[in-house]
């Protein structure tokens, strides 16, 4: 998904420019009653507004300010509120683009529903009567047929039948994908299209409440809800702004005593420069840009609450298998025992590999084929196959002579071989040690003969490819307080070789889906906050469970209801890009917040000396910008705090830059940009100004 | 150079005591045991040691506990004619006897009156040494419920009010006093029942010489944070503190417990590196200040202190510009307001940075109790912006701060200054008032009369209890005004804390990693002054301007 780019002043000037009409119509004070601090804002521009009319009926003389300054103020008000409605604007356009790319794929499109569907009797629905019905009438547990070249209709799991699936409406990618019943690639998405194949869709979202639909309903905005984070920040910028008010209202009476009296529209300027609007202006369009952030990398987020759950993530749960190997592990050799010779090994690893369609199961097969061409490579006729499943970890073949191969883990073949493996053990084990030791993984193949004797005949050497420049990536986890475990299926040996050349800290061995939530219910004993991904029907509790669990895409339905994320691409190591993109968000709003506060220093510096400037001259030695007349200092401190506002939209939509480091380092690095340059910058942007200011008539 | 051997000789003090007081405070309200009096105690109030508080109920005790007090002080007050070694005084008005009953009961000490021509020795031992006693204790209470709702463990109530108030006078507060008044007697000050003694001058006039029990209740006044004097002068006066040795002496007694405090939140919470954070927040800016100030009275210009060498008027010779500024300086950056010099003399800077050290909320060090539960919501919010800075959900000691956290601590971060604008306001909008205040009140004009109002409003919020001198505050008006912003600033906060404290305590602590903001480092320091000093900046920086920066510039 594409979005105009940030970086070009004419792009962004375009987009500012697209988003006006939206932003004049947030000025409608019910919908500025979120943001307090812009709300006030806006009462103030109308109050200056109608002191300007009132003072433009009145003789000069009894005009509480000069006529010019009264008008300015008030337009700079009003321009200030405007970039907040704005910046607002901008970040939802943004959202927006990709919004309609999405609604294209909402329109309805015809579905043949299936009336009278038998699971048993008939999956395929090859023999069931179906009528054509609009896909908006649609409701969930509603069969439909799709065909090649056909829309499919809504969300829904596949009950029988694979297809090749263009996602490209919703991903962006263009190479079709493979979905099939069973399994963990079922899942289909509305919108998409059938390239090849028919598929029967059991639907399971109501219409209107699909993927897509929330999807649309979160890069509009639309369904913002505040965050935890949001809402603390908010309350502490409303007390603020109560304090604030408070000195602007009280100003007068406590003056009165050795000063006369402020114009209202001076007081109206001090509490607007006063009260934190930057970052109540910015407040949610940073909360909007973060979802976009998400959006853009692909990943779908179900909530706010879950993105900034994402920055707080301590420790972070790593499938090896596509996050930290690429996850075709390959068949390179075979280490035949007892006696066994490499031709039969390899044979028998062949015939029990048949059964197992992962790459490695393909993988042993292909290095069969290529050391022996001459073997068979059909399956024997009448062979059952026994498919690989997680719980038994092992694949294999009954053959029709009522002999039986298998290969699998170590530990589970020598449970299945029983007594018999003990007679190689030591052999085995030395293999098994050894190619663990390296980091490959060992597959143990067996066969039990139609006389019931069971033999180990070697040991298949599967090697496993560790992404590159991963130890420097968990070295930034480390250094930002996050753990990382790695979860493998493989022996601790294989597991913990692995885990030392990718370098996480810690790994999860021979992990069954129950280990899996296991570890991840203990960490939470622990206080810690944690993330992972998944994408089977069994990783769901485990998902569930997690403070982010990121489903894939190409998972089943049930992943992706009880995971907080959707990641359409079906890229495990997007994790480490959400945590950022969390990280990100939060830091953006505090160092917002600083910069915002501080600046409030260099306001007073402008604005106290040139409020008391007759009577109380002595203040002046406080102007250390030089600023003109008290009017132009005035104006000029306006002037600025709208400006800053728009200055920092880029910033704000982008996401302050962030590198892993430390807390502290982080924290003394952004203190300095955001709290001393918060300090620093409106000094300079103030006089800068007021050297314009002060030319014009009046000032 | 006598200047910075005083203020090292406090500050060795201090260094010295801070660890073993801060310890036996922690064992005093960690301790399972009970005493044998205070078990006798409990029996006969009806109170369950063992049962614990929630926030709640802690918090309705306080309010509770302040309010009978306040009736107690008023009628002991009004019944003072019939009362034992009363002098022969009447009793006082009610609004006085109002504003005096909330001042001690709040810890706050601000009188308006003139002691020695008001009140009696019953009224001043039972009324107010009492609640010198309580205050004190209450403001112990409330900071040590804050502190174990900050250790690691979840739980669900805050300890119980009626123990920690009977442990904070019996076990730390008397002990202490009853020293500290042996000490003060030894170093001159007096401790009698006689009636005032009438004696003919040199020059024949007559001379009323006052006595009283002045030493058992100075040592409270002292080490509670108190400040309300026996006499008029307060601790300018010779009967309260006779030499410059004295003066250092109450200089560093009413600093203890406050210093101490952060000891005793390390121990409680588990770290004590925690509270060396926060002790070294408070020492830098209590040193900054009192540097700034001496300079201040030092430098003064006109032609007077240009003869004199200083600015001298309304300071005792005795104690000399350093020795002033030093009790200056130290009794309104805690909550004690005694004083041995006139604050409104000072020179425009020195006394605005008198004014200043009670703006910033009183936590460096603050008063007994409050000072420590004042700078830890102030360390809440700097903790929230640099946790948010460092991509975190924000936590303090690994309690995370949510929208109920984050609403409490700034409601009570605000108390204080809104009650000092809004009274201010009050006083000279209101046609009424403003002829009272302007009439009756104030002695200058201007910006020092400006100042004197401003001194009497940020003393009263902040339970400060200092003066500016030059105001007359016994009127009907600043009776109730000041009486208002005493009681809020007081309960407001302690039952804002109280709640912040449930809402942490059933937190559960997170694990400390890499990634967690460090808050026992300088960095968390300078952080802590940095968000203290622009928080008070921002709010009292017009008022500032228009008193003390606009009378000195």
């Amino acid at each position: 998904m594409t979005t105009p780019p940030l970086t070009s002043p004419a792009s962004l000037a375009r987009q500012f420019v697209d988003a006006l009409p939206g932003a004049l119509r947030k000025l409608d004070p019910r919908q500025l009653w979120r943001t307090p601090v812009m709300l006030i804002t806006e009462i103030g521009a109308a109050l200056a507004t109608v002191l300007a009319v009132l003072d433009a009926l009145r003789p000069d003389a009894e005009r509480q300010a000069p006529l010019p300054f009264t008008i300015a103020v008030a337009v700079w008000l009003w321009i200030t509120v405007i970039m907040g409605t704005l910046a607002e604007a901008v970040a939802e356009g943004r959202g927006k683009a990709q919004a309609e790319t999405l609604r294209a794929t909402r329109t309805a499109t015809p579905a043949r529903r299936v009336t009278g569907y038998d699971e048993s009797a008939d999956p395929g629905a090859e023999r069931a009567s179906s009528d054509e019905v609009s896909s908006a009438s649609l409701s969930r547990g509603d069969i439909v047929i799709v065909e090649a070249g056909e829309v499919i209709p809504a969300d829904g799991e596949i009950v029988a039948g694979i297809a090749t699936v263009d996602e490209s409406a919703i991903t962006g990618e263009s190479a079709p994908v493979v979905r099939e019943h069973g399994g963990d690639r079922s899942a289909v998405t509305g919108g998409t299209r059938v390239l090849s194949d028919r598929i029967v869709v059991r639907i399971t979202a109501e219409p209107g409440a699909g993927f897509v639909d929330r999807m649309i309903a979160l890069v509009e905005g639309s369904s913002r809800q505040r965050t935890p984070n949001e809402r603390a920040l908010s309350v502490l910028l409303g007390a603020l702004t109560v304090v604030f008010v408070l000195v602007a209202v009280t100003l007068n009476p406590l003056a009165s005593l050795a000063a006369q009296p402020v114009p209202t529209v001076t007081l109206v300027a001090l509490l607007v420069c006063l009260i934190p609007t930057t970052i109540g202006a910015l407040l949610s369009a940073i909360g909007i840009a973060g979802m976009d952030r998400l959006v853009q990398r692909n990943v779908l987020a179900m909530s706010g609450r879950a993105v900034e759950a994402a920055g707080d993530i301590t420790t972070l749960l790593l499938d090896k298998t596509g996050t930290i190997t690429y996850g075709n592990r390959r068949a390179v050799d075979v280490v035949p025992v007892g006696g066994t010779t490499r031709a039969r090994l390899l044979e028998v690893a062949r015939l029990s590999s048949l059964g197992d369609p992962t790459p490695e199961g393909a993988s042993i097969v292909a290095l069969a084929e290529s050391e022996a061409p001459s073997v068979a490579t059909a399956r024997p006729a009448g062979a059952t196959l026994v498919p690989f499943t997680a719980e038994t970890r092992m694949s294999g073949l009954d053959l029709a002579d009522g002999s039986v191969v298998r290969k699998g883990a170590a530990s589970m073949i020598e449970r299945w071989a029983g007594a018999a493996a003990a007679s190689v053990g030591n052999e085995v084990q030395a293999a098994v040690e050894i190619i663990s030791a390296s980091g490959g993984t060992p597959l143990v193949v067996a066969e039990r003969t139609v006389d019931g004797d069971t033999r180990v005949l070697g040991v298949v050497h599967l090697k496993d490819v560790v992404k590159e420049g991963l130890p420097e990536r968990f070295g930034e986890l480390r250094a930002m307080g996050i753990r990382t475990v790695m979860i493998t299926g493989d022996n601790p040996l294989t597991a913990r070789a692995i885990a030392a050349e990718a370098g996480v800290d810690d790994y999860l061995a021979e992990a069954t889906p129950e280990d899996k939530i296991a570890l991840i219910r203990r960490e939470q004993e622990g206080g810690r906050l944690v993330a992972m991904t998944g994408d089977g029907t069994n990783d769901a509790p485990a998902l569930a469970q997690a403070d982010v669990g990121v489903a894939m895409n190409s998972g089943t339905a049930a992943a992706k209801e009880a995971g907080n994320m959707v990641d359409l691409d079906s890229d495990p190591t997007k994790l480490i890009d959400i945590v950022r993109v969390g990280k990100q968000l939060l830091i953006t709003r505090g160092a917002l917040t600083t910069f915002s506060i501080a600046n409030d220093v260099a306001k007073y510096f402008a604005i106290i000396p040139a409020m008391f400037a007759t009577a109380l001259p002595q203040l002046q030695v406080l102007n250390i910008m030089q600023l003109a007349t008290p009017e132009s200092a005035i104006l000029s401190a306006v002037i600025f705090n709208a400006l800053v506002i728009v200055a920092l939209v880029p910033l704000a939509l982008r996401g302050v830059r962030y590198r892993p480091a430390s807390a502290s380092r982080l924290l003394s690095r952004n203190l300095t940009v955001y709290g001393l340059g918060g300090l620093v910058a409106p000094f300079i942007g103030i006089a800068l100004i007021d050297l314009v200011v002060r030319t014009l008539p009046g000032f | 150079m006598l200047f910075a051997a005083q203020l090292g000789t406090i500050a060795l003090a201090l260094a010295i005591i801070h660890r073993p007081l801060g310890h036996a405070m922690a064992l005093a309200y960690t301790s399972r045991r009970h005493l044998r009096l205070e078990r006798w105690l409990y029996r006969a109030t009806g109170v369950d040691p063992d049962a614990e508080q929630s926030a709640g109920a802690y918090a309705r005790s306080v309010i509770v506990f302040s309010l009978i007090g306040i009736v107690l002080v008023v009628a002991i007050q009004l019944a003072q004619p019939a009362l034992p070694w009363s002098n022969g005084l009447a009793a006082p008005r009610l609004d006085l006897a109002l504003n005096t009953a909330i001042s001690f009961v709040t810890n706050t000490n601000w009188q308006s009156y003139s002691p020695e021509l008001t009140l009696g020795y019953t009224a001043q031992a039972l009324g107010l040494a009492v609640q010198n006693f309580l205050s004190a204790a209450v403001g112990l209470a409330v900071a040590v419920a804050l502190f174990r709702a900050l250790a690691p463990a979840a739980r669900e109530t805050l300890g119980s009010f009626w123990v920690d108030l009977t442990r904070g006078t019996l076990r730390i507060l008397l002990p202490l006093s009853f020293a500290a008044a042996v000490v003060l007697l030894i170093g001159g000050v007096v401790q009698n029942l006689s009636a005032p003694l009438e004696l003919t001058t040199l020059t024949g006039g007559t001379q009323s010489i006052p006595g009283g029990p002045v030493a058992s209740q100075e040592a409270i006044k002292l080490i509670g944070t108190n400040g309300g004097g026996f006499f008029n002068a307060n601790s300018s006066h010779p009967f309260e503190n006779p030499s410059a040795a004295t003066s250092l002496l109450q200089i560093v007694l009413f600093l203890a417990i406050p210093f101490s405090l952060p000891r005793t939140f390390g121990e409680i919470v588990g770290q004590p590196r925690q509270g060396r954070a926060i002790v070294g927040a408070m020492a830098i800016m209590a040193t900054v200040s009192v540097v700034l100030m001496t300079a201040a009275e030092l430098a003064a210009p006109g032609s007077a202190p240009a003869a004199a060498g200083a600015a001298l008027e309304g300071k005792e010779l005795r104690f000399g510009i350093p020795g002033s500024t030093l009790y200056a300086s130290a009794t309104t950056l805690t909550s004690t307001g005694s004083v041995n010099s006139m604050h409104s003399s000072y020179t425009a800077f020195g006394g605005g940075m008198a004014m200043l050290n009670m703006m910033l909320g009183e936590v460096a060090p603050g008063g007994v109790g409050s000072g420590m539960y004042g700078m830890l919501l102030l360390a809440i919010i700097a903790v929230f912006l640099a946790g948010l800075m460092i991509g975190r959900t924000p936590e303090y000691l690994g309690k995370q701060l949510g929208p109920r956290e984050m609403g409490l601590a700034s409601a009570a971060v605000i108390v204080s200054p809104a009650l000092v604008l809004i009274g201010m306001a009050l006083s000279l909008a209101v046609a009424g008032l403003r002829e009272s205040v302007i009439g009756e009140s104030l002695l200058s004009d201007g910006a020092h009369g400006f100042s004197e109002l401003l001194y009497a409003f940020t003393s009263a919020a902040n339970n400060n209890g200092s003066a500016f001198a030059g105001l007359t505050a016994n009127t009907l008006w600043l009776n109730l005004a000041l009486g208002v912003a005493m009681l809020i600033g007081r309960l407001a906060p302690i039952v804002l804390v109280l709640m912040l404290a449930g809402s942490l305590a059933a937190r559960r602590a997170l694990p400390e990693t890499s990634g967690t903001l460090p808050t026992h480092t300088p960095l968390f320091t300078g952080l802590l002054i940095g968000t203290t000093l622009i928080i008070s900046a921002l709010t009292y920086a017009p008022a500032l301007a228009l008193g003390p920066l606009a009378e000195g510039l």
